[in-house]
């Protein structure tokens, strides 16, 4: 390499990328291109919550606040045992606290929670910050369904599970 | 001259001073961003961001004016104005087009304008040493020192000029100027742009000021309206030595249809050169303090004063 070579080289690359389109994404004026799972908000399952509290104990800064209350079923059969069963009172996160570590969606046994790439949630009162069950509910309706880890991999498992109770389903009817 | 010529004279060179380094400034923002792959500003003002600079402005005149305690008060406050004043001056000089479109015809123009830009660089040193502070005092004396170092090839590259064309009024040296002056020149031109870039502290010869080792050198206890006249005053030093160096090596005004046009073509020159004076700054990395001395020691000096004798020669032979 030549004296002073370095220095066109230096020339030559900046005026070549002022030419080329810039990789900026205008995000106000238009939506950027977020990777699959993107982590833009936690989104609650109620109906799959059990209230085991492992998120909640888990959790690093302990921004997920649960309250539960126990009720008794009566017995499924004459003379049987009663069953006591959690019901959630009150789920919320606090957004503010989150770190976005993400290990509550990870260690909740039951796919109560799930990432959800909306990220616009942001307020002028950190108060509202604490999403309470209802709002985390309708995250999930924003929840995309789980991308293919590549091209030939395996359909992820909840919709091979669901294809295939639909196909039982089809199967029976006919 | 009458009051009212004077006084146009002076209205005009005023604006073209405030306007034409906040184009400088604005095209700073969006070439470097565009080189980097990136956009620059794109919302103030609405269309691209051309009001960027001016809510840069508003934004500065908010902001507190602090005199550090130690400070040496007058000198402090003193500073940025005489680090903005002699650019203003300097375009009083600078021949704009043919017939008479300059502030004021300077005989000596080389010998004033030089002079006064010499002026500018007291500010950077004076401001540095009334802050009481050890990296604005490092920032200032890197500065003396480079100017000590680069006046002398600066002043070489001008001096070709003027013998070449037999007259120090920058006005004459225009009219006096043919188009093989440039491929006869080239070496001084290269010595005069790059001396000046060096007297303006702007990159790769920006150690007085590099923020990430001395933090902004001789401006760091600097805040508000005086800080961004230092801002200023480094665009226009960009705007009048690229004014410069177009007017002693490129012809100034010189060109197709240069009677109604000659603005224009000066006008695009600077612009030209200001451009190569951001594309410096975006394509290479800062030289350390020592290298910028010996660059100019063993460099820029011995060509400075090849191009003083092969000026010397051709003037001879051809006269």
């Amino acid at each position: 390499m030549s004296y002073g070579s370095g220095l066109a080289k230096g020339l030559a690359i900046t005026l070549r990328t002022m030419t080329r389109r810039s990789v900026t994404q205008h995000y106000p004026e238009t939506q950027p291109e977020l990777p699959p799972r993107s982590r833009g908000v936690i989104a609650l399952f109620e109906e799959n919550c059990t209230v085991c509290m492992l998120c909640a104990r888990e959790c690093p800064d302990w921004c997920i606040y649960i309250d539960s209350h126990k009720e008794t079923l009566p017995p499924a059969a004459p003379g049987g045992r009663e069953r006591s069963r959690n019901v959630l009172d009150r789920f919320a996160i606090d957004f503010s606290l989150c770190m976005y570590c993400g290990i509550c969606v990870e260690v909740c046994p039951f796919d109560a929670l799930f990432w959800s790439p909306e990220f616009e949630y942001a307020e002028t009162d950190i108060r509202d910050l604490t999403h309470e069950r209802d709002r985390l509910r309708e995250w999930m309706w924003t929840v995309p369904e789980p991308p293919p880890l590549t091209d030939a991999a395996e359909e992820p498992k909840e919709i091979a599970a669901a294809r295939k109770a639909a196909d039982r389903q089809a199967g029976a009817e006919r | 001259m009458d009051v009212l010529d004077v006084a146009v004279r002076v209205a005009a060179v005023f604006v073209a001073f405030l306007l034409l380094p906040l184009l400088v400034g604005q095209l700073e923002h969006k070439v470097m961003a565009h080189m980097q792959g990136r956009v620059g500003p794109m919302h103030a003002g609405g269309f691209h961001g051309w009001a960027q600079l001016v809510a840069d402005g508003v934004k500065f005149v908010q902001k507190e004016d602090t005199v550090p305690e130690g400070a040496d008060r007058r000198v402090f406050q003193l500073a940025p104005a005489l680090a903005l004043i002699p650019y203003l001056i300097v375009v009083v000089a600078i021949p704009l087009g043919p017939g008479g479109a300059v502030g004021q015809v300077v005989d000596a123009g080389i010998f004033f304008v030089l002079a006064v830009l010499g002026v500018g660089i007291l500010g950077s040193l004076m401001g540095g040493w009334a802050s009481a502070n050890k990296y604005s005092l490092l920032g200032a004396l890197r500065t003396a020192a480079q100017l000590m170092a680069y006046e002398l090839p600066l002043l070489l590259a001008a001096a070709s000029v003027a013998m070449a064309a037999g007259t120090l009024s920058l006005t004459g040296i225009l009219a006096a100027f043919e188009w093989w002056w440039i491929p006869w020149q080239l070496i001084g031109a290269f010595v005069f742009f790059t001396a000046g870039l060096a007297e303006l502290q702007r990159p790769p010869f920006d150690a007085p000021i590099a923020p990430e080792e001395i933090i902004f050198g001789a401006y760091t206890e600097y805040s508000g309206l005086r800080f961004a006249f230092f801002l200023l005053a480094e665009y226009a030093g960009i705007v009048v030595i690229s004014a410069l160096t177009a007017v002693l090596f490129l012809g100034g005004w010189h060109g197709p249809f240069s009677d109604t046009l000659g603005w224009l073509w000066m006008l695009l020159k600077t612009a030209a050169l200001s451009f190569v004076v951001i594309w410096a700054r975006v394509a290479w990395p800062r030289l350390r303090a020592d290298q910028i001395q010996s660059f100019a020691w063993t460099v820029l000096v011995p060509l400075a004063l090849a191009q003083l004798a092969l000026t010397g020669v051709i003037t001879v032979v051809i006269s």
